[in-house]
């Protein structure tokens, strides 16, 4: 297409750039997932990985779209790779593939394909897998260092399961909290993991790649409600720092609540659409049938990201302020 | 200078700004090309109207062209030569199209005219505030920045101004002519403020420079030292610091309001260049003829900042850099932020073109394809007015130019700042600009069949009216008719108001009915009495004709009497059939009508026609065959037209006869015509 | 039962009188879909809708007497605005109504033929030519709708349609969305 318009400048910045770094920051937390949870998730990253590029490559085909030009975004590659890294790595492998054919085809392609969908499609597949395969999609592997061999502990509860049957058996929290799934402030193991997503994130934030409103409203939110009720009730309500490094939320508030096409996009949106994803995780966790509620909330507050964007414009230079937002 | 706060601006980014290639070399003087080319618009507003001729000999600061309303500046002459063309050329916009220029071929002697339009003013103090504005628009001084406004109309605030801001930023890449021109004549610069701050009567004016220009920040420090109302704001280096909204935020922590002025909260923004340009035509009388123009990009062997008279060929200043060193990529008028590309080098420079940029293939971007929009929101982040760039490009994109409209889109300054960060490539500048360019062709329609509306009640009011008075004057003479006949012994009633009449004697009742009756004919053909709605009808008659194909051989003696309805439709039918004898009509006028349609027929498809086209036209190929079957077919027809003893059928027969006669000519002399 | 009935009807008296002074408070002046329609009517007074002007159209579609499809002048997106406007489903142009212009056109009056039989301004539908008897007609540019209802009456064939010239004022910047579907 002929450029008619400035500007002409060169321009740096490309979607495939921007997935490119989403991979780069994740690989920090793999390596720390397979050092402690052996190498499982790595099946279950390359069958997801790859049955997400062949299934994008074939619809992109059938609607006619330009194959190179899209496949070159690796938006379907870090898709399969966030919805290999919410499946538990002990599941079976077609589990994987399952998921896979459902992100691109329900959660992507039914819409449009990228750009068109209102839902975080790793998300919608993993809310499916969980809903259709409870079994093989609560079974977590246990602790299992490489460097230690220790066959038997194949598959074990995690913390926020752990934590959540305990509680359930009228035990206090101080009880469990030595008790073996759990490490120093969260799950053990999956706390180290946790601070790799972090990690990984911060470097999102330092490229620019994702906003900072969507991971420090995240983790606001759920840090301000589990304060909130562990001031309260200290043996009932688990600390922020247990939420914070339990379970998805690290991996939520940083790779997936940020996910840009189905996100709020105005910035104190974002900050909403965090804050909301936090509380509602939260909630899910306390009160809710399901042990973590990550993809729960995100799918919730995506369907709410259009009428957030609506409330939450930024005042226009020049406009009066306090001026009705059109 | 003492410490000045600063504000700063939302947004923005830092870009890669290539100035150092055009800043080597010292500003230069551009000699006179042979030919300048003067767009009658160069700024913004209604064109100038030509005051010269072609072939008039015209001298350096003639007034060629004078304003045409009050948004509107004259053009001079920028040198000495011959008028020898006033027509559409192709100018320098981003639509390529042409608009009215006046060319002058230079005779090389650059004359002045022997005493300038107005004279040089020793005491500019004494001058009234009037006075200056008068002379700057006489100057043809229209912003040197990029938009053309006209300068007199911003040193006409009406109102008290706070502060003049020069805004000498140059935020955008590769741009060096108001550096040069800051670092170069700073003192002019300092005067041009004072006759501007004297026209606008401010108390004083800031002159904001961004600081990755060191040398134009001294000059003028030092040159602005002899007035105290003068400071000089060093802003940081931000694109779009120059962006007029983006410097007064700035400067002064202020805002423009929403399609409004910087007048509003009392600021008037002028270009360092213009405030040059008004010293220059106040202090020495001379008209705007020339301007600071840089010529760079990777293209140019040797580029920098020419002084080049205005209507100089770009082509002409490119080869005073030192000509092309590989073929240009891409040719720009303006920054690669704001910009435009331009289709060739040939087209003039003009008041507002502040560079020309000639790119090596790659050195800017390449024209790619768009991926779909991902929401990232990098484009919100640095979009200056704090719009929301991807819902614009949604409802621009969807056509919803009303949606757009109200998420302000008429805020949106073009600076680009969104579409240089969009991952996706999008072109969002150019989907802003097709929706404005889109709401305002709307509102061009939309006044537009406002008007039409306006004047087609008007018309119908008035035929209405017209109608009206008609009836009653008829009604009063048939009442007067019919009391007359009541009056007189014969009892009996006439036909058409039988039943009415038969009531009884009273005159009134009889009026009524007779009205009645005339209503009740006037009914049917209520509309005929209209002429629209004849012509209409005619119209239609015409096309249904046409979609029945001529298989049906016309039947022009449906000629019904006094039904204008029927009688346009059988003209129609007659004018298609090519049938020249309406016979029946006993109207002559109708009657030259259809022979010179007939006439007109069978010349446009040159194919044989019946009856009174007598001479055969079958020899089309040879024109001038042709063309005296024509004649003899015209003067067939003439004749009896002419026997109609009719003023309006003999105008008509030489109406056609001419307009034959013009028409055989253009025919004559294009024998490759296949007509 | 009996106060059930009594509520029942105390309760529709009640409602009836809230509806009957509904009516009264908030009666509508005029027919705005009329108007509302008119608006979106191009206004060229063409007549090749078949009806005698653009109200006329106007009023025969809110009457449901006349498709929306009948109005070439306003195009295809003049019939999306009124099957938005009316809830009914968009359909394209009648081609018994004629075709749509790819540009605007304005009538011009070539004046060294013109013999002022003043037709033509009578013919004219918003006052645009101006002339008398026996002198030149000219059109007036800016208030032609280009309706080409002055063509058919001149009797000497020297009114003929141009198309309106685009200049940079009036230029349009095209969609890049069709510049790369093009």
């Amino acid at each position: 297409m002929k450029r008619l318009s400035s500007p002409f400048l060169p321009i740096a910045p490309s979607v495939a750039g921007v997935m490119r770094d989403v991979l780069i920051a994740l690989v920090p937390g793999i390596a720390v997932y397979v050092l402690l949870f052996g190498p499982g998730v790595l099946l279950n990253i390359v069958l997801a990985a790859t049955t997400c590029v062949l299934v994008e490559a074939l619809v992109l085909r059938w609607r006619g779209k330009p194959l190179g030009l899209f496949l070159r975004d690796s938006s379907a590659l870090v898709t399969g790779v966030l919805l290999a890294l919410a499946l538990p790595a002990i599941a079976p492998w077609w589990v994987a593939v399952v998921g896979a054919l459902i992100a691109m085809l329900l959660g992507k392609h039914v819409y449009g394909g990228l750009g068109y969908n209102p839902f975080n499609p790793a998300m919608v597949a993993y809310v499916v897998l969980l809903i259709s395969f409870p079994v093989q999609m609560t079974a977590w592997p246990g602790l299992q260092p490489l460097w230690q061999a220790a066959p038997d502990a194949l598959s074990g509860a995690t913390a926020l399961d752990h934590v959540r049957t305990q509680l359930g058996l009228q035990r206090t929290l101080s009880e469990i909290g030595s008790d073996a799934p759990l490490g120093l402030v969260a799950g053990a193991g999956w706390e180290w993991i946790a601070l790799a997503w972090l990690g990984g994130g911060l470097f999102m934030l330092a490229r620019k790649t994702i906003r900072w409103q969507i991971p420090v409203g995240l983790l606001l939110g759920i840090g301000l409600i589990s304060l909130l009720f562990w001031a309260y009730d200290g043996d009932r309500y688990a600390s922020p720092l247990f939420h914070w490094f339990s379970g998805a939320t690290l991996l939520g508030a940083f790779f997936i609540a940020t996910d840009p096409v189905s996100a709020a996009t105005t910035p104190r949106g974002r900050l909403l659409y965090g804050f909301a994803i936090g509380v509602v995780i939260y909630v899910i966790r306390t009160w809710g049938g399901y042990p973590d509620g990550v993809a729960f909330a995100v799918l919730l507050l995506n369907i709410c990201a259009p009428t957030i964007d609506r409330y939450t414009q930024p005042r226009v230079y020049g406009q009066r302020r306090g001026a009705p937002d059109a | 200078m003492s410490l000045m706060k600063l504000f700063g601006f939302r947004g923005g980014l830092h870009l890669d700004y290539r100035k150092a290639l055009s800043t080597q070399q010292p500003i230069r003087v551009a000699p006179v090309p042979p030919q300048l080319i003067l767009p009658l618009s160069q700024h913004a507003g209604a064109p100038a109207k030509p005051v010269v001729k072609v072939g008039d000999r015209v001298l350096r600061g003639q007034t060629l062209a004078q304003p045409d309303g009050y948004v509107s500046v004259p053009v001079h002459a920028s040198s000495s030569g011959t008028v020898v063309a006033i027509e559409p050329r192709p100018i320098p916009h981003v639509s390529g199209l042409m608009a009215p220029c006046i060319v002058i071929d230079t005779d090389g002697l650059d004359q002045a005219l022997p005493e300038p339009e107005w004279t040089p003013v020793e005491d500019v103090q004494a001058l009234s505030p009037q006075a200056l504005r008068d002379l700057v628009r006489r100057a043809g001084i229209a912003g040197l920045g990029g938009a053309g406004f006209p300068s007199f109309i911003k040193l006409s605030p009406g109102r008290p101004v706070e502060t003049l801001i020069i805004n000498g930023a140059e935020c955008e890449p590769y741009i060096t002519c108001d550096q040069l021109l800051m670092a170069e004549r700073a003192d002019e610069i300092v005067s041009g403020v004072q006759v501007i701050l004297q026209a606008i009567g401010a108390p004083h004016c800031i002159i904001g420079i961004e600081d990755n220009k060191p040398a134009a920040i001294a000059a003028l420090r030092q040159a602005a030292q002899r007035d105290a109302r003068i400071r000089v704001a060093v802003v940081p280096t931000r694109y779009p610091q120059g962006g007029e909204k983006q410097l007064i935020q700035a400067l002064t922590g202020l805002e423009v309001p929403s399609e409004g002025l910087p007048l509003d909260i009392g600021l008037v923004v002028h270009n360092p260049g213009t405030a040059r340009a008004v010293w220059r035509a106040v202090r020495y009388a001379e008209p705007l003829i020339s301007r600071i123009v840089t010529v760079t990009g990777g293209a140019v062997a040797q580029p920098q900042n020419f002084e080049a008279r205005i209507g100089t060929p770009m082509r002409f200043l490119i080869d005073l850099a030192g000509g092309y060193v590989q073929a240009p990529g891409r040719l720009l008028m303006g920054g690669p932020m704001m910009g435009f590309a331009l289709p060739s080098d040939t087209l003039p420079l003009i008041k507002s073109t502040n560079c020309v940029l000639a790119a090596a293939p790659g050195e800017l971007r390449p024209d790619d394809d768009a991926m779909p929009c991902i929401r990232c929101g990098a484009c919100q982040e640095v979009c200056p007015i704090n719009l929301l760039p991807q819902q614009l490009y949604w409802h621009a994109r969807g056509k919803e130019y009303e949606q757009a409209r109200e998420l302000n889109l008429f805020d949106c300054i073009e600076c680009g700042c969104c579409a240089q960060v969009c991952p996706s490539h999008i072109p969002l500048v150019q989907y802003y600009r097709h929706a404005k360019t889109e709401i305002w062709a709307g509102d061009r329609d939309q006044r537009k069949a406002d008007l039409a509306r306006e004047r087609h009640e008007a018309r119908q009011a008035r035929i209405e009216r017209e109608e009206r008075e008609k009836e009653e004057a008829r009604a009063r003479k048939k009442a007067q008719l019919a009391a007359r006949k009541a009056e007189t012994p014969t009892a009996e009633a006439p036909p058409a108001a039988a039943g009415a009449a038969a009531a009884g004697s009273d005159p009134v009742a009889a009026a009524i009915a007779a009205a009645r009756a005339k209503k009740a004919q006037a009914a049917p053909s209520a509309n005929a009495d209209d002429p629209v709605a004849r012509a209409m009808a005619a119209a239609q008659a015409r096309k249904a004709e046409r979609e029945a194909g001529s298989a049906s051989p016309a039947a022009p003696a449906t000629t019904g009497g006094d039904d204008p309805v029927t009688r346009a439709i059988a003209a129609a039918q007659a004018k298609k059939a090519q049938a020249a004898p309406s016979a029946g009509a006993d109207d002559p006028v109708a009657r030259a009508m259809a022979a010179a349609q007939a006439r007109k027929a069978e010349r446009q498809a040159g194919s044989a026609g019946p009856a009174a086209a007598a001479a055969p036209t079958a020899a089309t190929d040879d024109p001038v065959a042709r063309a005296i079957a024509a004649a003899q077919a015209k003067k067939a027809q003439a004749a009896p037209a002419a026997g109609a003893d009719d003023a309006v059928a003999l105008a008509i027969a030489a109406a056609k006869a001419r307009k034959a006669a013009r028409d055989e000519a253009v025919i004559g002399k294009d024998p490759t015509d296949p007509t | 039962m009996l106060t059930a009935i009594l509520a029942l009807a105390g309760l529709s008296a009640a409602f009836g009188l809230g509806l009957g002074y509904a009516a009264i408070r908030f009666k509508v002046e005029g027919d705005p879909l009329v108007d509302r329609i008119d608006s979106i009517l191009p206004q060229t007074q063409c007549g090749q809708c078949g009806f005698p002007g653009c109200r006329p159209y106007a009023t025969a579609i809110a009457a449901n007497e006349a498709d929306i499809n009948q109005c070439p002048p306003g195009g295809e997106d003049g019939v999306l605005k009124l099957a938005e406007l009316l809830g009914r489903d968009p359909k394209p142009l009648n081609p018994d109504n004629g075709v749509a212009k790819a540009v605007p056109t304005v009538a011009v009056i070539d004046e060294a033929v013109c013999i002022g039989c003043t037709k033509c301004i009578q013919a004219c539908p918003v006052d645009a030519i101006l002339g008398a008897a026996q002198q030149m007609h000219t059109v007036i540019a800016a208030e032609c709708t280009g309706c080409e209802l002055c063509i058919a009456p001149c009797p000497v064939d020297c009114i003929s349609m141009q198309p309106i010239a685009e200049t940079p004022k009036t230029w349009r910047w095209p969609s890049p969305a069709e510049a790369q579907t093009a």
